[in-house]
């Protein structure tokens, strides 16, 4: 009888029988083949400053989502959440290699070793100042409401944006904004299923989803609020400009949060975007000593 | 904060101002078992790959994708309740499968199957 062949195997044998599946088998490679060279009429400051933006703002979510692990409410939570934290991460190392390669690394180079590569220099060896950041993303976790309210409006604003990205002028950028948008809708769906649970919940995890809304509401002032950089290189086609998300954004919130019973707060008015501009609270500086404490105490070091 | 809850410990929880009746050693068990089965990019069948807990249908779907699917498995997902699952009884095996095997007329030995039919 012919031996019924497991996931695992299948894993092995369509790559070739290189073995040991569990080490990893057909790596993707997101950027092969794509064209790296900058845009013409594109300043090549403002490509990578923008890319800090984006890839901040993955950065640092991930860096908030991680501090679930090992006391998440379960052990399937905890994988999930991990996942979502992982995913960013990715997509923050290819935003800030992107940066790196147009030659926007500010003062991180000459404070990491030659060893390190750029991604890893502006991840580690930056201050806070030179941090593209928006508030929604530097936030506090709060509870598990607060955190998953959080979570829902940072995919709901970044998929929206990278959506669009995907029409960009800059291949590079482009092909990233593809790749993360499969990633945003599995983020943006996990953290709205567990919206509607909590919010059509019992009492206690309505009560707690709605403290969650009111503290995370506050957070969408300024993330509709573009920089002149932003501005420039929208027009060029390079960028998105992050009011245009603003009508897709407060549609997809009021959606959930109405079948989840809970009551949507009025919108904040537009602020200024400070983060976006290195102006940062005393939660990014905490943030970042526990990102970068390592990397800055041992700069050659290597696992 | 009482740790005894509707929802499960952590992710609905029920606080000091909503009387509940405590529930010994039960709260935990709030989130039912599934198990899972994955079918492979070049699998014909789906296969159980483990289980896990989850409030409910759907999100146990997306808990397998979570945990079961990280590196690159499967196509597709199926989990069922464990509760559902009606399995033969480890006692039984000897009345339930030993029968069969010394009938040799149950077995078609007499057909000869062509070298490129792989799944018979």
């Amino acid at each position: 009888m012919a031996h019924e062949e497991t996931v695992y195997e299948a894993l092995d044998h369509a790559h070739s029988d290189e073995g040991h599946w569990a080490f990893g088998t057909g790596f993707d490679e997101p950027l092969a083949g794509v064209d790296t060279t900058v845009p013409e009429g594109v300043d090549p400051a403002d490509l990578g400053e923008y890319c800090l933006m984006l890839g901040d703002d993955a950065l640092v979510l991930a860096q908030r989502l991680t501090q679930w692990i090992t006391n998440a409410p379960e052990l399937e939570e905890e994988v999930a959440i991990g996942n979502i934290a992982l995913d960013l991460l990715g997509q923050a190392r290819l935003l800030l290699a992107r940066a790196g390669s147009v030659g926007v690394l500010g003062r991180s180079r000459e404070r990491a070793t030659e060893s390190i590569p750029d991604e890893d220099a502006l991840a580690y060896f930056r201050d806070p100042d030179e941090f593209r950041c928006t508030a929604l993303v530097e936030a506090e976790n709060g509870d598990f409401a607060h955190t998953m309210l959080r979570l829902l409006a940072a995919a709901t604003v970044r998929l929206a944006v990278l959506a669009r990205l995907r029409e960009s002028r800059d291949p590079v950028l482009a092909a990233i904004a593809a790749k993360g948008v499969n990633e945003l809708t599995y983020h943006r769906d996990h953290a709205a299923r567990w919206v509607l649970r909590l919010g059509d919940g019992t009492d206690e995890s309505h009560r707690r989803a709605q403290a969650g809304t009111e503290a995370v509401w506050p957070l969408l002032a300024d993330v509709f609020s573009a920089t002149p950089t932003e501005q420039r290189l929208a027009a060029g086609g390079i960028a998105v400009d992050p009011a245009e998300v603003r009508g897709e954004v407060h549609a997809v919130l009021t959606e959930v949060l109405e079948r989840a019973t809970l009551t949507v707060p009025e919108w904040p008015a537009d602020a200024s975007p400070r983060g976006r501009l290195g102006e940062h609270g005393p939660e990014l500086a905490e943030l970042l000593d526990v990102l970068q404490g390592l990397a800055r105490e041992h700069p050659a070091a290597t696992w | 904060m009482s740790m005894t809850s509707e929802g499960g410990h952590g992710a609905v929880p029920t606080g000091p101002e909503v009387p509940v009746e405590p529930k010994p050693a039960t709260a935990r068990r709030d989130w039912p078992l599934y198990e899972v089965f994955v079918r492979g990019k070049r699998g014909i069948n789906h296969v159980h790959v483990g289980s896990l807990h989850a409030p409910d249908d759907e999100m146990a779907v997306h808990a397998a994708r979570d945990l079961y699917t990280r590196r690159n498995e499967g196509v597709s997902i199926w989990v069922v309740r464990s509760a559902d699952i009606t399995a033969s009884s480890p006692d039984e095996k000897d009345p339930m499968f030993a029968p069969s095997g010394d009938k040799v007329y149950r077995h078609p030995t007499f057909y000869e199957i062509p070298e490129n039919v792989p799944h018979m």
